[in-house]
């Protein structure tokens, strides 16, 4: 088949719109310039600058422990309900649970917020818990909206896999719990390393819903930048941008060899 | 299936396995693995996303008031009785002032000509990607993934750099003698800086449904005479139609209720749902108006929600 210029053509405007800016903010995060767009010699300094403050330290680390509490409890909260909508073909109820479970992940951040909130207020004055909103309020919104999506994850690979060897497993003698863990959980193992991974970055990279959800003092990365950008342009955000973009690149090059490997060899067509 | 542990012919194990006193266990207490899986998430999904929605819809009745919770109770208790109080208020200013109004429609005409434009400019990316040599394949795919796990807010950023006064795309003009152009603070940065951002969510279930298809199709009807463009609209694209309801309703969901891209391109005049929604909540502090805000958004979402989830099954049963 002839395919011509227009589909190269097009694919390399559509990955330049894409990298463009992103390229140029790792550029110019060594820029020395404080005007962010106007280079005037290489620099490290607004490096330094980051690491020396205090306000942007103390964000990242509450927003990596966040993500990191977040992503385990969406784990396995993710991984139960995909195995019930895998393996469990008809239960009353399904049809609402499969919607209840997936509503999350489309749903408009500013109503997950907004309706978070509600509900933890409404809770704080019915019960007592969770006494005022911060760490623990975020964890709980950004983990049933990280569910949805492991979830998703975890779903395709449990369709994927030949059931054959579950059924040999119980043949033998093998109890379902122990089948689960001993067959099936090895072999969704990497649908479960990329959907934690997708998890985690999905509650670092929440605004909306944290502000929403959180209280004084637990401010996270996400707002404290925002509440930065809205100022204007400040070069230590590129610093930080930069260091992200490098984490995630290594995240997403591990997570993809790690799928690449494990992915059954199947004939294609 | 046959079970030989149960058999009582069959030689006891030496020792009991840790899993079986586990499930012998619980079975003796009623419960059974089915209800074991599904209770933790049904449980939590209930707590913390059904009942919240709930919450939403009543509060959207009340009214504002000083105090915590700054709202006013739905159910009071007077000498006995119960009372329930339901406000329209809400509604009908939603309905009568035309901030709201104008609100609402420009969130959809904005999430529908960026749904349009993200599909023109993704279907090329995702076809491109899906006929690429394999080894290709694979890279490219993790390009579209990449942005897509780097912090949403810090891209949106990084366009801010290039659309400024003095910014890239500005200065490269300024080569050529033209005059800075104004772009941040308007419509169409808002219109970017959306397509920017889902521009992935458009291109992976293209792609999904582009890899699939049958090559011998394509090629069969170049034989039998059509022109590429003919072959195209007559085989590629009604094939690949799941793709683009899914996509297309990926971008157009999120993009209605957006909050940040309005915020930090748009300018004053931006109108979007999602920011009157945060600022009825955060500058006025009006919980109820937000919340009947919400309901209305949900109004606009709710079909193209349950749209999108009849096309996601329809491509995982494919």
């Amino acid at each position: 088949m002839r395919r011509g210029w227009f589909l190269p053509i097009a694919a390399t405007l559509g990955f330049s719109f894409l990298y463009a800016p992103i390229i140029s903010m790792v550029v110019f995060s060594f820029n020395e310039n404080r005007l962010v767009t106007v280079w005037s010699g290489f620099s490290t300094k607004w490096y330094g600058e980051l690491f020396n403050d205090p306000q942007m330290l103390g964000a990242a680390w509450l927003s990596l422990q966040i993500a990191a509490i977040s992503a385990t409890i969406a784990l396995v909260l993710g991984t139960l309900a995909a195995v019930a909508l895998v393996r469990f073909r008809s239960f009353r109820g399904r049809t609402l649970f499969s919607g209840m479970v997936s509503a999350p992940m489309v749903m408009p951040d500013v109503i997950t917020g907004l309706s978070m909130l509600l509900l933890f207020v409404a809770m704080e004055s019915l019960l007592g818990w969770p006494a005022g909103r911060g760490m623990l309020t975020i964890v709980i919104a950004h983990s049933t909206f990280a569910m949805a999506y492991i979830c998703v994850v975890v779903q395709s690979r449990l369709a994927d896999f030949d059931r054959s060897v579950e059924e040999a497993a119980m043949d033998l003698g093998a109890s379902p719990l122990r089948t689960f863990f001993d067959i099936t959980l090895p072999i969704i193992a990497p649908a479960l390393v990329s959907g934690w991974l997708l998890g985690f970055t999905l509650s670092l990279d929440d605004l909306v819903i944290a502000s929403f959800v959180s209280g004084p003092g637990s401010s996270t990365l996400p707002m404290v930048i925002f509440s930065k950008v809205k100022l204007g342009v400040s070069p230590d955000v590129n610093a930080l941008a930069t260091i992200i973009v490098a984490i995630v690149a290594t995240g997403v090059l591990i997570a993809t060899l790690i799928q690449l490997r494990s992915k059954p060899k199947r004939a294609r067509p | 299936m046959a079970n030989f542990s149960s058999d009582p012919s069959f030689p006891p194990p030496r020792r009991l396995k840790p899993w079986k006193a586990v499930e012998r266990g619980l079975a003796k207490v009623g419960i059974s693995g089915k209800a074991l899986v599904l209770i933790a998430p049904v449980l939590w999904l209930l707590v913390f996303f059904l009942i919240p929605l709930a919450l939403v819809f009543g509060i959207s009745l009340a009214t504002k008031q000083f105090g915590r919770p700054p709202y006013s109770p739905l159910l009071t208790t007077e000498d006995g009785t119960v009372q329930l109080t339901l406000h329209l208020s809400n509604y009908i200013k939603l309905f009568s002032d035309n901030l709201y109004v104008a609100a609402y429609l420009s969130s959809i005409r904005i999430a529908f000509i960026s749904t349009v434009i993200t599909l023109i400019v993704g279907y090329p990316m995702a076809y491109a990607i899906a006929r690429a040599p394999d080894p290709w394949r694979n890279v490219l795919l993790m390009l579209v993934v990449l942005p897509f796990f780097t912090s949403f807010l810090l891209r949106i950023y990084a366009l801010t750099g290039f659309m400024r006064g003095n910014g890239l795309i500005n200065q490269f003009l300024g080569l050529f003698g033209i005059e800075p152009l104004v772009m941040m603070q308007t419509d169409f940065a808002v219109y970017v800086g959306l397509i920017y951002s889902y521009l992935p969510f458009m291109i992976l279930p293209l792609y999904t449904t582009l890899v699939k298809l049958d090559v011998a199709l394509i090629e069969a009807s170049a034989d039998l005479g059509s022109r590429p463009w003919q072959t195209f609209m007559s085989i590629t694209l009604p094939l690949s139609l799941p793709g683009i309801i899914a996509g297309s309703l990926l971008v157009f969901i999120p993009a209605v209720g957006e909050y940040v891209i309005p915020a930090l391109l748009g300018g004053p005049e931006t109108l979007m749902i999602g920011r009157v929604l945060w600022d009825e909540f955060f500058g006025a502090t009006n919980w109820p108006r937000a919340s009947a805000v919400a309901v209305a958004m949900l109004a606009v979402v709710v079909v193209p929600i349950m749209l999108l989830q009849k096309a996601q099954n329809a491509m995982v049963e494919k």
